[in-house]
């Protein structure tokens, strides 16, 4: 079924797709039509389960968590200071391996207060241990929901479903809506271990010694490295099912490219507007977007720009002190290269303001002009 | 309940400080609560007497969740049990003084105010023992901590009162002194749906710098003395005193503790009037509500 649907209902469609038995969730600017659609329908009986009206984003997640390991699929959403606020919830969910799928519809982070899309929010959680997926557009929100779902409960590490605010959350596009019978068949019923069985008695999250500690982290480490397989597998078998799939990475045109221009979530549709522009001038320019940031598809990106000369990486986002932070972890994704393109940072889009077309052919073609590497990013306001 | 039918869930050769009156509390919960129980615990010195993995001194499943949340955690338990149709099972969270009247205080209001379905046991050793005696908003006036070196200038947050303006269906003081008396609160607690809260003082020989082989004499020492009255409070509205035994004057209760060696006659004459102030606002309410 085809339907002009925002980012945040489509996201709310896919949670009631795909069963969630417990939703727990706190309101926030621009998230709260999620939770406003569950509340709605929860109220008309249309979604099974459970809805937890929580008091802060950061007992939604306690909730979340301990719901998880009691063995039911669970889900939240948030943004900006909810997210900031759960941070130590999120080590806590990643560390407890909970299949937990949560929103985060991206928002500037206060001070200055703002209310644009803005990345550093799910960016600065990037250390957390969850797996985190940055979606172009409304269709591909609610496929990767889905996916999430999968994903977490084989690896059995937490997911974040990213879209931008604004852009992505309130604009309305054509989604398409599968049918429950099919996401039934593609999604089993929720799996995930029973951790507080009566008959088989647990004390889950015990304090460990030094050695255990560092065990267990290399354990989550090297399942999240597996979660890249599975990642691409599911992506696969929902591409079968649903004729949609989206990969780690998306290159376009960079066979021949002398430049290829990088981008992450919404400002990847404005960039395939850009490049055909470029191309129809006789540029020779590609797009590479990264969907999955955690894991890194370090592998993936060094396959596709290996042998190109010029890289111009647009961030959303900022780290003060270095630079865009998809740009800096390109760089050191990059770094085992024999040769290596160069690589220019741009900073734009920061707190929800215009990136346009325009804007980013200016950033391939001062790229092009550019010969020497600098450290520093290179701001780009939109005014 | 006949000494036969006692089924303990707690092992033997926990890390408990000795004489310690918050492993006491947990064992006599825990009684009172049936095999199919699911506890909560969190940063607090019953997460130190649960066990360093991979020991438990827990034989039911347990779950160690961070410090501010004992509440959200046991409430999401509790609905996952009831989707998984086991809402038999009671779901127990335990938490320090710290714990639920600094730090966890929102998060337990949520669960109270939303009604969820579990025991909440406040293990109240009036400051943060876990990391060495600091002072928490249940420390007494006057008491000596690490962090109020010269006594405790404010007075003990009055926590049944916030609880009762929740409307929860049952909030209870209890007392290690009066086993019988807590575990039959637990045990009606069992019976009841929604938001249980029992506050249970639980006197600790290591941060009360007092002998170890005194911690059940200071337990009743302090419901006789009025200091920790016994009661109960259903639907926010109706008190009840559980217990009422002869009434000793404070120094009673104090003399025995280091930490308030420190006070003058004066500072003693004042907690002397604010228990009787307290007293009579209890008894106020007992005889107005019940």
């Amino acid at each position: 079924m085809r339907e002009l649907l925002t980012g945040n209902y489509a996201i709310a469609e896919a949670v009631r797709l795909c069963r969630v038995q417990l939703v727990a969730a706190y309101p926030i600017t621009p998230q709260t039509p999620i939770y406003e659609k569950l509340s709605e329908w929860q109220s008309q009986g249309k979604l099974g389960g459970l809805m937890m009206r929580m008091e802060s984003e950061h007992s939604a997640m306690a909730a979340c968590i301990s719901a998880s390991l009691t063995g039911v699929r669970v889900f939240t959403a948030t943004s900006s200071q909810g997210l900031a606020l759960m941070h130590e919830m999120l080590h806590f969910a990643s560390g407890n391996r909970v299949p937990v799928v949560m929103a985060c519809v991206n928002r500037a982070l206060a001070v200055p207060w703002a209310f644009g899309s803005d990345q550093t929010d799910t960016l600065s959680q990037r250390d957390t241990g969850w797996i985190q997926f940055y979606c172009e557009g409304n269709q591909e929100a609610l496929d990767t929901v889905i996916q999430a779902y999968k994903v977490s409960e084989q690896v059995l590490l937490p997911s974040m479903v990213i879209i931008d605010g604004f852009f992505t959350s309130h604009f309305v596009e054509p989604v398409e809506i599968p049918g429950q019978s099919s996401v039934d068949e593609f999604l089993p019923k929720c799996e995930a271990p029973r951790r507080f069985d009566a008959k088989a008695p647990t004390f889950v999250a015990g304090v460990v010694d030094a050695s255990r500690y560092f065990q267990f982290r290399q354990g989550s480490f090297g399942d999240m490295e597996k979660a890249k397989i599975v990642i691409k597998d599911v992506d696969e078998e929902y591409k079968e099912a649903f004729g949609r799939g989206y990969g780690l990475i998306e290159a376009v045109d960079v066979q021949d490219a002398e430049v290829v221009l990088v981008t992450s979530a919404s400002i990847t549709s404005t960039a395939r507007v850009a490049l055909e522009s470029l191309r129809k001038k006789g540029h020779r320019a590609g797009l590479l977007k990264i969907k999955t940031f955690r894991p890194f598809p370090a592998e993936e990106v060094q396959e596709v720009l290996n042998g190109v000369s010029k890289v111009a990486v647009v961030d959303r986002n900022i780290s003060i002190g270095k630079e865009g932070i998809f740009c800096h972890e390109l760089k050191a994704a990059l770094y085992p290269l024999n040769s290596r393109p160069i690589i220019f940072g741009y900073i734009a889009g920061l707190g929800g303001t215009d990136v346009s077309p325009e804007i980013l052919e200016g950033m391939v073609m001062d790229t092009l002009h550019r010969d020497e590497p600098e450290d520093s990013p290179t701001w780009i306001s939109g005014d | 309940m006949a000494l036969e039918e006692i089924k303990d869930h707690m092992r033997p050769g926990h890390s408990a400080c000795p004489g310690c009156g918050v492993a006491i509390a947990m064992r006599l919960v825990l009684r009172s609560l049936g095999d199919r129980a699911v506890i909560v615990v969190v940063p607090s010195c019953s997460a130190v007497i649960s066990g360093v993995y991979p020991n438990s001194a827990l034989k039911l499943p347990a779950f160690h969740s961070a410090f501010e949340i004992a509440a959200p955690t046991a409430a999401g338990i509790a609905n996952a049990l009831k989707l998984l149709g086991q809402e038999d099972r009671p779901v127990v969270a335990f938490a320090g003084d710290g714990g639920t009247f600094d730090i966890g205080l929102q998060s337990l209001s949520g669960a109270a105010d939303r009604n969820e379905n579990f025991i909440y046991v406040c293990l109240d050793n009036e400051a943060y023992m876990n990391t060495g005696i600091q002072a928490s908003s249940a420390t007494p006036t006057f008491a000596w901590t690490a962090t109020t070196p010269s006594g405790r200038y404010g007075r003990k947050k009055r926590l049944m009162e916030i609880m009762a303006a929740h409307r929860i269906p049952y909030a209870a003081t209890a007392s290690i002194g009066y086993p019988r008396d807590l575990m039959e609160k637990v045990e009606k607690a069992k019976q009841i749906k929604g938001t249980k809260f029992i506050h249970v003082l639980a006197p600790c020989p290591t941060g009360w710098k007092m002998s170890e082989d005194v911690t059940v004499r200071a337990a009743i020492l302090s419901v006789q003395t009025r200091v920790f009255p016994l009661y109960e409070i259903e639907d926010g509205k109706r008190y009840r005193l559980t217990q009422s035994p002869e009434v000793l004057p404070v120094s009673e209760y104090l003399n025995i503790q280091g930490r308030f060696r420190h006070m003058h006659e004066e500072e003693i004459e004042r907690m002397q009037q604010e228990v009787a102030e307290e007293w009579e606002m209890l008894v106020h309410r007992i005889e107005t509500y019940a």
